[in-house]
Order: structure tokens, then sequence, then C-alpha cells
């Protein structure tokens, strides 16, 4: 009975012209939201922020986190430190996605006779991923160097960020394997069939497939390093962490800290964005085909 | 079971170009090749039919050595395939192969995909190797995609370059594993007449078809396999028309039912 008493200005709109549409906006419509979204986030970070410095322990807090002071006089030697952390990272970086691959192909040789690297990768693996990475930093930091090995240096920094390799070339590996797992069957078939080795079927077919799968999953990885640098401080490597912590200790003052914050900040918030656009860009490419 | 299966051995002074005795494979515990015997004489064009899972495509593979086999011999001109001479990658130097599924490497562009095994297994030069490779997309009307990316190709187009791949190391067989099973029926002609051409050109083929049409114009000889076993043989004019054996009889009668002979 409703749905009759409805019927009539629905159907009549069906069947008459459709009303034009509205080629541009009015001021109006364009406009409204985005002054709304404006007004509204100023509204609500300016009540937070009231609150913040209006309790009674702000001007403490600011003296003690914020003070523009001392992070003047903290800022050079955080800033040293903080260059070792992005050259450790670039570094590291480097060698663990080469490493990475190595183990991965490792791990996927097939045939008795590799045999014994497949075995070397699945306990590399095992062992240095289920380690925790500060486990890694503060054996190889501080172990290696007590052994007091001839002829091998007893750098604490150089065998902390050897710590760090090891232990992200586990995760990176295991990475590549996905991706190398991920390519489909007939292009090994393909590439086997053509008279390539099977060195030459990974090489030609399977890795450059591979890689491509897997550079949003490779750049979080790249991400989560750029940070864990920062464990490098446990064996006392004089990095950005050290140099505020030294600060702090001196000044009993934690500025040092927040200017590390922000240098560290400064860099991962790029490489975030860099891996979002990627990844974006990646799973388009990846729509595209299967249309 | 050999003496049926060499009835079309030509009675020629040289060894067939593919001799297959005995081929027996299990996948697992599922016996999949059941003492096959087959011989492709020079020039020769061979169907394969049968049922999905009938052994054809696993008979084909386990030609250019692409899975192992259990039991038997393969040879090549009268060498066996496990013969010192054929390196470590076997047969598959001399035996080119074509699938269904075209799989081409979607990060090469075509003239990449083309030249890469002359370069890399046969060890051509870049130029010479460029060069054979627009010949051989030329005479398959391919030329204008030299530079494309497989994806940027439609199916026909893909399968074309797939068999351009594989002729471009001058194979001594070539093994088609239904090439046109994957493509729309538009693009299925295409595909169709570049083999009449390997054909007429002397090619020795082997081919999985569900194509009953095709297979009665190009084969020289049809094989019926079921269950791993090459089941009748014979030239198309007979197997296809006037079967022997029941088995044949009623696959080719539901084919027919299907509307596709």
């Amino acid at each position: 009975m409703s749905a009759e008493r409805a019927a009539p200005p629905d159907g009549s709109r069906r069947a008459g012209p459709r009303p034009p549409v509205k080629a541009t906006l009015t001021p109006k419509e364009r406009y409204l939201p985005a002054l709304i979204s404006v007004v509204s986030t100023v509204v609500v970070f300016g009540a937070l922020w009231r609150v913040v410095t209006s309790a009674e322990n702000w001007p403490l807090i600011q003296r003690q986190f914020f003070n523009v002071d001392a992070m003047r006089d903290a800022l050079p030697m955080v800033w040293r430190g903080f260059l070792i952390n992005m050259g450790v990272w670039v570094v590291a970086l480097l060698i663990i996605a080469l490493l990475g691959v190595v183990i991965a192909i490792f791990r996927s040789l097939t045939g008795p006779w590799a045999a014994p690297l497949r075995v070397f990768a699945v306990i590399y693996i095992d062992l240095l991923r289920g380690v925790p990475s500060i486990l890694l930093v503060l054996l190889f930091g501080l172990g290696v160097p007590a052994l007091n090995l001839p002829g091998v240096t007893d750098s604490r920094l150089f065998w902390g960020s050897v710590a760090l390799i090891l232990g992200y070339t586990a995760y990176t590996s295991e990475v590549y394997r996905s991706g190398i797992e991920a390519v489909p069957d007939g292009q090994r078939a393909a590439a086997k069939a053509l008279g390539l080795t099977q060195w030459q079927v990974l090489r030609y077919s399977i890795l450059p497939q591979a890689v491509r799968n897997v550079v949003p999953a490779l750049l979080n990885l790249a991400v989560a390093l750029q940070k864990d640098v920062a464990l490098l401080s446990v064996i006392g490597a004089r990095e950005a962490v050290r140099e505020a912590q030294i600060f702090t200790a001196r000044t009993f003052n934690f500025s040092s800290y927040i200017v590390a914050t922000g240098l560290f900040l400064l860099a991962t918030i790029p490489m975030a964005r860099l891996t979002d656009w990627v990844t974006r860009r990646d799973q388009e490419r990846r729509l595209q085909r299967t249309l | 079971m050999s003496g049926d299966a060499h009835v079309d051995d030509p009675a020629g002074t040289s060894p067939p170009r593919v001799s297959i005795e005995d081929l027996t494979k299990y996948y697992g515990q599922t016996l999949v090749l059941d003492e096959v015997f087959l011989d492709v004489a020079h020039h020769e064009v061979v169907c394969l039919i049968g049922a999905s899972g009938s052994g054809k495509s696993t008979l084909l593979r386990c030609i250019n050595q692409l899975v192992p086999f259990d039991y038997g011999t393969i040879r090549l001109d009268g060498v066996p395939i496990d013969d010192a001479s054929f390196g470590k990658t076997g047969l598959r130097k001399r035996i080119g192969i074509v699938f269904q599924a075209y799989n081409l490497f979607p990060h090469m562009n075509v003239l990449e995909n083309v030249t890469l095994a002359p370069r890399k297994v046969h060890g051509a030069e870049r130029r010479a190797a460029e060069a054979n490779a627009h010949r051989l997309l030329e005479l398959l009307g391919m030329s204008a995609f030299a530079d494309k990316y497989p994806e940027q190709l439609s199916g026909g187009q893909q399968q074309r370059v797939a068999i351009v791949r594989a002729l471009a190391t001058d194979p001594d067989v070539l093994l088609l594993d239904e090439v046109t099973a994957a493509l729309d029926p538009e693009l299925i002609g295409g595909v169709l007449d570049v083999i009449r051409d390997l054909k007429a050109q002397g090619m020795t083929m082997v081919i999985v078809t569900h194509e009953m049409g095709f297979a009665r114009e190009v084969a020289d000889r049809v094989c019926f396999l079921e269950e791993g076993r090459i089941i009748e043989q014979g030239p198309p004019s007979q197997l296809l028309v006037d079967p022997e054996q029941p088995q044949t009889r009623r696959f080719l009668q539901r084919i027919i039912d299907a509307g596709r002979l």
C-alpha cells in the first residue's frame, strides 16, 4: 500500500528526462567542506593544546623536555651521532639487500648437492630471526671485541652493526623468498624449457620478477632498520640516542631526547611516505595486469 | 605393446628424430604414463589427443625433460637423452616447447623474450640474435611489437611471440601444448595459420590439441591417449573417422556430441 503511494513520484522521475548534471560546483559546495575540516581540526587541537598547557605541571614539562636552550646545546652532539646512525643504516641496507638475496637463493635451490646450502639457510634464518635484535647487538657488539681476536677490529660500532646486518638479513631473505615463491611456476618451466641452467633461470626469469614483487615489503624493513640502528646505543656506540643520553646525564634535562626524536622523524616520515607511494603504485600495476 | 607402436616408423636408414621407448611415469602413487612407445620421424607432425588427465601434456614435458620420468628411454636422432653430449640442460637446448599459458617473461619486452635463449644458451651475439628475432617476428606478423611488453599484447599475439621464442633457437623438434586452448575464438585462427606454415617448412612437431578439425588437417599421425597409454594411432583420415578401438570411438563420440568435430 505505502509502496504504491510512494511509487508515482519515483516513476514519473524515471520516465521523464534526467535532470542535467551540474557542470560546476557553486563556491559554497566547493569550499564549505574544506572550511569545516580546517575549522574543526583547529578547534579540536587548539582545545587539546589549551588543556595540556594549562596543566599545573606544564612549565616543568616544558623546561625538562622542550627547553630551547638545552636543545640548542645538545643539537651538535646529537646531530653528529645521527650522522653515524644514517651512515650505518645506508651501508647496512646495501649489504642486507645483497646478503638477503643470497640466503633466499640458497633456500630455494633444489637438488641433492645444494642440500648443505639449503640447511645452512634454514638454520641461519631460524636462529637469527628468533633472537631479539638487542640481544644480537649485545652479543656481537660487546662479545666479539672482548675476545681480542688478532687481526680483527674491536670496534663495538662495527660489531654491533654486523649484528644488525645479520639479523635483518634473515628477515629480508624471507621476504625475497616469498617473492620468489609468488612467481608463477610457468615462468620457471618456460625458462628451463629454453635450455637455461638453474642459475640462469633464477638470474633472468625468477629473481627480477621476485624482487619487483617485494619492493614494498623491503622498504618497510628499511624503515624499521632506520629506527633499530638506535639499538647500537646499548653497547655505547656514540650515535644519536647515546649522545642524547650523555647530554641528559650531564644536565638532567631531557630536551636532547626530543632533538633525537625530531631528527629520527625527519628521516623516517619521508621514508614511510615513499613506501606508501611505492606500495600504491605497485597495487595499481597489479590491478592493471588483471584487468 | 612395442609391436604396434612402430607401425608408422618409416623404414629409412637414419634413426627417427624422436624415439620414445617404454616411457613410464608416476606422480606419487598415480601412474600417469604407462609404457608409452612413440617414434616421430623427421618432418613428421604428430598430434596427441585424449581427455584431460590422459597424460598428453606430461608426455610432452617428458620429451624435453621438463619433468623427470621413472622408466624408459627417449632418444633424439638415436642418441639417448642422458648422453653427456647434451650437457646438463639435456635435450631442452634442441627441443622447443610452447605452453597453453604462453609464459612469456613479463619483465622483458618481446625482443628480449625472443633473444634471451639464443644469447645466453647458444652464445649468439646480440646483433645476430636480434636480427634473427626480427626476421622471425616479421614472418609471424609480429614485427611491429618488438618493443612491447607481454601485458600490452592480446593472447593471440602473446602466443605468437611464444612460438617465435621457441623457434629462435632453431630447435630440431617443436612441442606445442594446447597452444590455442587459452585463446578467444577469434584469435585461434592466426595461431593455427602459424603452425600450418611451420609444417609447410618441414618442422618436426608433436602437438597436444583439442582442435580436432585442425589435427585432422595438419597431422601426419594422430595418437589417442587414455590413462597414460597410447590406445591407438594412425593417420587422421583413419583414426578420426573410423577408429578401431572402442575407447577411441567413445572419445570421438563425446567430441562430436560437443560439436567440436
